[in-house]
């Protein structure tokens, strides 16, 4: 919904003639005063002919900012300044352009989603409220620091993912985040809310470059808080290719989430972010996994070297440069960091050994063909063996049975002496 | 057949054979149990397998204890071994029937063995020890030292860095898991099927854990054995009593849950290997 600027400015200039009290000269009923609305609004039981409740809370609306500024009904009931008395039951909605710049609103994915008529989409008072407005420094707002997480989550919690809004239950994996404890188990006031990575009035969907979310963004909103790490990052390989616009380049979120961001000295964490590593390094992730480190970290324990304990995390480089803790210059010091005492030789164990890399690995190589012969030849060999004696032996012991049946005495002419031979056969 | 059936026995193994043979038993099912989650890391089973222990890294220890009870074994055979050579001079270990070398006899026992499943010929004269004897004897025997080995340099890298290049690791850990691989399957298929599944021994030979062999199973499936022992008027010396209920209530029981335990991960295996 657009607001043109000459109609914005007729609406100024009514609200400054209701702010300065009764207009001179004109003829136009006078505008109510809030005692006059409140005749009817104030009364907790006035509803429409609908049936929901038009009561207006003359404390609340005291207390509220714009209480605080005596503003008049009318300043954003803006019809209702030269309205007939009872007035229509259809009102023009409360206009809050009518003072406040609402551009970075109507630009915004929110705004764009008022003005094509969506349903529902969220206005000023969806997040604000209405008559009990209180300015997002006071504890008690909706937009206050520790509450905004909720607000948000009006729409974007629970019934977001029933409704099929972008990212689902977005609230639930917040809450579950170092940021949404932070914040909200332990209202730590520093720790980010939702508006602190996607911006307020101004929220744009991550796949537009202005969006705060943005690919290319994501580094730079994360580093508001996180400046250290923001610079190893932008100073490894990953924040390299960033910069340079490369597509394929882990930003922040790729590796820790968007909104489900762990500790990072979590066990699970570190096992499960190297699976993240592994999304783009796939041959590296299938050779870790053929070492000690990779198979006791697929087990779920992070007591061994995960990729970044020896890549390093946010400033990983490439082996070829001498800064790399996996340069040939720096191994053996890697390696010492959990093996202490170890000599060039033991550094020099290929971590991402490949069996089926002969120029890499040659006698790994051949080793490994040597060993799948000899199990498929094993095998193979005693597979037939046991296969052709079990068949064999079947026939045998059955023949055994029928010729026993054959050669034994009947019951009736057993022995005396002696039990007859089929008692004694269940033992 | 029960035991009480056939009142004859022939002595096979002593009690030295016998408590190498458990020891052996036990620290094998131990390191394949501790062994094959990291082997098998990927599986969903080895998860809680890799947890039944305490975690790995009392998985590991108990790998290692098993591991050192098994050199142990290995020593002490050995040790044997050369005492039975030096000492009592005796060298029929070396060559003949009572030896576990390979000789042309063990060939051609196989191929008329071969002929016997396929109907095509009779049941070869078997001596004290069978082709497929000395095979399980050799395979352990070369799993030894190529599991022993690799599994020394796993758990000392530090130490035999200084004598061995850094690829010898990464070679050391692939044959450690596939030879462990070749060995736990060859034992809980192979083997069991030897001592166990077969419908001659089903559900299980004792002779492991007893010590001695119902003189029947001497008649039918050592001939060989028979006519040399008679011919060479051994046999008497060697008859036996049968055991005692105890002995083998205690053996049938320990080779159960081994049976069962030694399937159990062959099936384990087998899902891993499939899915």
């Amino acid at each position: 919904m657009t607001w043109p600027h000459a109609r914005r400015a007729f609406v100024l200039g009514l609200f400054l003639s209701v702010a300065s009290g009764p207009v001179h000269g004109q003829d136009a009923p006078p505008a109510p005063t809030n005692d006059d609305c409140l005749m009817c609004h104030g009364d907790t039981s006035a509803q429409r002919a609908s049936g929901s409740s038009v009561f207006v809370d003359a404390a609340r609306f005291a207390e509220s900012v714009h209480g605080q500024l005596e503003l008049a009904c009318t300043a954003c009931h803006l019809d209702l300044a030269a309205a007939e008395f009872p007035h229509a039951e259809q009102l023009m909605p409360a206009r809050c352009d009518a003072c406040h710049d609402a551009s970075a609103f109507e630009a915004s994915v929110h705004g764009r989603a008022v003005a094509a008529g969506m349903v529902p989409a969220p206005t000023c008072w969806s997040c604000h409220g209405s008559h009990d407005i209180l300015p997002s420094s006071d504890p008690r707002s909706r937009t206050y620091r520790l509450n905004v997480m909720r607000t948000c989550a009006q729409c974007h919690g629970a019934s977001g993912a029933e409704q099929g809004r972008p990212g689902g239950n977005v609230a639930a994996l917040f809450e579950d985040s170092i940021h949404g404890r932070a914040l909200l188990r332990s209202g730590l006031t520093v720790a980010p809310s939702c508006v602190s990575c996607h911006g307020a009035h101004d929220i744009a969907p991550p796949n537009e470059a202005a969006s705060k979310v943005n690919r290319a963004n994501v580094a730079a909103t994360c580093g508001a808080c996180h400046e250290g790490i923001k610079r190893q990052y932008l100073g490894g390989t990953h924040g390299a290719l960033v910069q340079n616009g490369d597509p394929r380049a882990p930003v922040c979120v790729d590796c820790h989430s968007a909104h489900h961001i762990q500790r990072a000295d979590v066990e699970q964490w570190q096992v499960d972010v190297i699976r993240e590593c592994g999304n783009c390094h796939t041959d590296k992730l299938r050779t870790y996994r053929d070492t000690f480190h990779g198979k006791v970290t697929e087990l779920g324990f992070a007591r061994v070297a995960t990729c970044a304990n020896c890549h390093g995390a946010h400033e990983v480089l490439p082996a070829s440069n001498p800064a790399s803790p996996v340069s040939p210059e720096g191994r053996l010091r890697t390696c010492q960091k959990c093996h202490a005492g170890v000599n060039a030789s033991f550094a020099a164990y290929d971590p991402h050994a490949d069996t089926h890399d002969r120029t890499r690995n040659p006698l790994l190589f051949f080793t490994a063909r040597f060993m799948e012969v000899l199990l498929v030849g094993v095998f193979s060999f005693f597979g037939i063996h046991s296969g052709l004696w079990f068949a064999r032996s079947w026939r045998e012991v059955r023949r055994h049975h029928a010729a026993a049946a054959v050669t034994e005495p009947p019951p009736a002419a057993a022995p005396a002496e002696g039990p007859p031979a089929d008692e004694e056969r269940p033992r | 057949m029960s035991p009480h059936e056939d009142a004859r026995y022939v002595q096979r193994f002593d009690r030295y054979h016998r408590i190498t043979h458990g020891l052996l038993m036990l620290s094998f099912l131990g390191l394949a149990a501790t062994g094959l989650p990291l082997r098998f890391s990927g599986a969903p089973w080895a998860y809680y397998l890799s947890r039944v222990f305490g975690g790995f890294e009392t998985a590991g220890t108990v790998h290692r204890a098993c591991a050192v009870v098994l050199i142990i074994v290995f020593i002490a055979h050995i040790g044997r071994l050369v005492r039975r050579a030096v000492v009592e001079k005796d060298y029929s270990m070396f060559w003949g029937p009572a030896s576990m070398v390979p000789q042309p006899g063990d060939l051609r026992e196989m191929a008329q063995h071969f002929r016997y499943f396929v109907g095509r010929g009779p049941r070869p004269k078997f001596d004290h020890f069978t082709y497929w004897e000395k095979f399980d004897y050799w395979a352990v025997f070369w799993g030894m030292f190529v599991i022993g080995g690799s599994g020394l340099m796993l758990w000392f890298p530090r130490f035999f860095a200084h004598v061995v290049p850094g690829w010898a690791f990464n070679v050391a850990m692939l044959v450690h898991g596939e030879e462990a691989l070749l060995a736990v399957g060859f034992i809980f298929t192979v083997h069991f099927f030897n001592g166990h599944i077969r419908p001659e021994k089903f559900p299980m030979d004792l002779v492991i854990f007893t010590g001695r062999l119902p003189r029947h199973e001497l008649e039918e499936e050592r001939q060989g054995e028979l006519a040399r022992l008679t011919a060479e008027g051994r046999l008497g010396a060697l008859e036996a009593s049968p055991p005692k209920p105890f002995v083998v209530t205690v053996g049938r029981s320990i080779g159960t849950l081994a049976v069962v335990i030694g399937l159990s991960l062959v099936a384990l295996i087998v899902y891993a290997v499939v899915f």
